[in-house]
């Protein structure tokens, strides 16, 4: 089982502050795993561990994006990619979705099973995934709950969907985006650490991919952002302490009558 | 023929198409004006004899041309079968704008066409609109709903997912002569790769209920437990709306992970968000301060969640929710 994990590095956006003019503040706010992308990954170790094989990472992203992969590798993952490149910046999901799709059919082209997290909190499309697949053209997953079974070049998924789940029959090769799950994420342990310093971090840029600039990064990418604000919250922050009055139901009464929402 | 908006008719085993279906005939229809009046198209997939029924009533919504692709195996959803018919018909219809609701299925079907036609996608726009250069200008929140991006396409078709229940819909409405056009399907054009084996219903309460409640009644880990969260219901049904949960009280098992609300949970818009015992994480209430108004019960004075509330009640929950609910149950009888 040769497994390709695509993971992505993320700033913490419980961490957002803002500048003065209203725009992110982008320095200093941490950077951290897309927390899908554990699951993602834990997934594939369950995997490895029951049929054996190979787990190769990719991220795409800025050099400091190796850390992650070594944290990653520290669990068990076999081998990483970083796939990074000055030209690769500003790219939309089609542009990331092309490059990491040919990434992956560079270095790992004999690859069954492609595993993405379902969204990453930061632009939260969920497109990144279902890119991959459709460049590759091989059959796609989304909203996977848990991966239950293989056989030869059959597995069986578990969907979720809003009022239920699909048990789904796949060949493979495929690429399947994981939810997160109730499961508890493995820790690295100490071996692990050090194995994972021995570990080369392959590089790829664009002159690997046989991509033209044109096709990568912002040039490649057909979405632009045309404008970024900062969403007006208008909450009035009353505060009434109703500890000793007692009269916290009769305010919220009225507040849901004033509000309209119910007669 | 070329130009015009299309859209993408889900279809759902619950009510044959989906109620975003509406609201994007809605807002294609108030788009095509800023657009010379182009035509609204839309795209379905159905059983055979399954569209009759329905027919006359698509008319009032203000679709000009309805394609349709009809085959007994179109009873599930199939995302390579659909993406690829889907692929051939917008090269040749050529739309100006193409528009998919951002369900699981649309989120799932569209960046599989917007790849294969090298063309750009927007996900879960919650608005959108015709700039002066008469492009589809779509608005998305991004890192959690604290930030606010309009994006452009430089390609053909402009696609974008657009999330459930922020446009009206356009029932009964829009009346036009709406042509009806049978596409072609081949049996070589079913792709096997994916196949449905069961569907297991799990919830009664589905998630969707989340995305489309009016009111919304969530606990965090003050709920103190599944008995705590019964009290949520009780005032949630009375309301008209639906329960949802911190983290803390899902992971305690107070109340089940698809009810979740934030960071990695559900992005909710209600009118009223009532949040009970909850302290105010930020990684919850990104995920509720687009809600119109927050009503917030927390015994802990210096709690966040009353920095992001209307109204805040510094109170004990079991005492002002039993309450409440007495009182809006004898103001019924
Ligand atoms: C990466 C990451 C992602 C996360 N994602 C999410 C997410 O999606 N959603 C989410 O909710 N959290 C998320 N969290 C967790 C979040 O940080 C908080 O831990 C969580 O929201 C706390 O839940 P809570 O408010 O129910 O519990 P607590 O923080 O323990 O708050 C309980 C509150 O109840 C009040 N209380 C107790 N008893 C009473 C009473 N009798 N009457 C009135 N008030 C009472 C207390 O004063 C307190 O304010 C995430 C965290 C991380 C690190």
């Amino acid at each position: 089982m040769k497994i390709a994990l695509c993971v992505k590095q993320v700033p913490d956006t419980s961490d957002i502050k803002w500048t003065e003019n209203n725009t992110l503040q982008r320095e200093g706010v941490e950077s951290i795993l897309n927390p899908y992308d554990v699951y993602a990954a834990e997934t594939a170790l369950r995997l490895k561990k029951t049929y054996g094989g190979e787990i190769t990472v990719f991220t795409m992203g800025p050099s400091q994006a190796s850390n992650m992969l070594r944290d990653i590798l520290a669990l068990g993952v076999d081998n990483g990619v970083l796939i990074t490149d000055k030209k690769f910046a500003g790219a939309d999901t089609y542009a990331t979705g092309k490059t990491i799709s040919a990434a992956i059919k560079k270095v790992m082209p004999d690859f069954d099973i492609i595993l993405c997290g379902q969204f990453a909190i930061d632009g939260d499309t969920a497109q990144t995934g279902p890119c991959i697949a459709s460049l590759l053209n091989i059959p796609q997953v989304t909203y996977v709950k848990t991966i239950d079974e293989i056989k030869g070049n059959i597995i069986n998924v578990t969907k979720q969907l809003d009022d239920g789940v699909e048990i789904i029959k796949v060949h493979t090769p495929a690429l399947f985006c994981i939810l997160k799950s109730e499961f508890e994420p493995s820790r690295a342990l100490i071996n692990g650490i050090i194995k994972a310093q021995n570990i080369q971090i392959k590089t790829v840029t664009l002159e690997d991919l046989g991509l033209s600039t044109d096709e990568v990064g912002i040039k490649g990418s057909p979405t632009y952002v045309s404008k970024a604000f900062r969403p007006e919250f208008k909450h009035l922050k009353e505060k009434h302490n109703c500890v000793e009055t007692g009269t916290g139901a009769e305010i919220i009464l009225n507040k849901i009558k004033e509000i309209g929402v119910y007669k | 023929m070329t130009g015009g908006i299309l859209i993408y008719a889900e279809v759902t085993k619950q009510s044959f198409v989906h109620t975003v279906f509406f609201e994007l005939a809605n807002k294609a229809h108030e788009l095509s004006l800023k657009l010379n009046n182009a035509p609204v198209m839309a795209v379905l997939f159905t059983k055979p004899e399954m569209l009759t029924e329905y027919k006359e009533g698509f008319t009032y919504s203000g679709i000009d041309k309805f394609f349709v692709f009809e085959d007994e195996k179109f009873e599930n959803y199939n995302t390579e079968t659909y993406a690829n018919l889907i692929v051939n018909l917008v090269k040749e219809v050529e739309p100006e704008i193409f528009l998919i609701g951002a369900t699981n299925q649309g989120r799932d079907l569209a960046p599989r066409i917007s790849s294969k036609l090298g063309t750009g996608l927007t996900a879960d726009c919650i608005e959108l609109d015709i700039n002066e250069k008469g492009l589809l200008a779509a608005t998305r929140p991004t890192f959690g709903g604290q930030l606010m991006a309009t994006i452009l396409c430089k390609t053909k078709p402009q696609m974008a997912t657009v999330r459930p229940k922020v446009f009206k819909p356009a029932i009964d409405i829009i009346k036009k002569d709406t042509e009806f056009i049978y596409k072609q399907v081949n049996p070589e054009d079913f792709i096997n790769n994916v196949q449905l084996i069961k569907f297991i219903k799990e919830y009664e309460n589905n998630l969707n209920e989340l995305d489309s409640a009016e009111i919304i009644i969530a606990g965090g880990k003050g709920m103190k437990g599944e008995e705590g969260f019964k009290l949520l219901k009780e005032l949630a049904d009375i309301l008209g709306g639906t329960v949802g949960a911190s983290r803390g009280a899902v992971d305690l098992g107070y109340a089940p992970h698809n009810i979740q609300i934030g960071q990695t949970g559900k992005t909710v818009t209600p009118k009223l968000y009532i949040a009970c015992a909850i302290s105010g994480a930020i990684q919850h209430t990104v995920g509720i301060t687009a809600s119109d108004y927050i009503i917030c019960i927390n015994n802990d004075p210096n709690a966040p969640i009353f920095d992001i509330s209307d109204t805040g009640i510094v109170g004990d929950v079991f005492e002002v929710l039993p309450k409440l609910i007495e009182i809006l149950k004898n103001s019924k009888d």
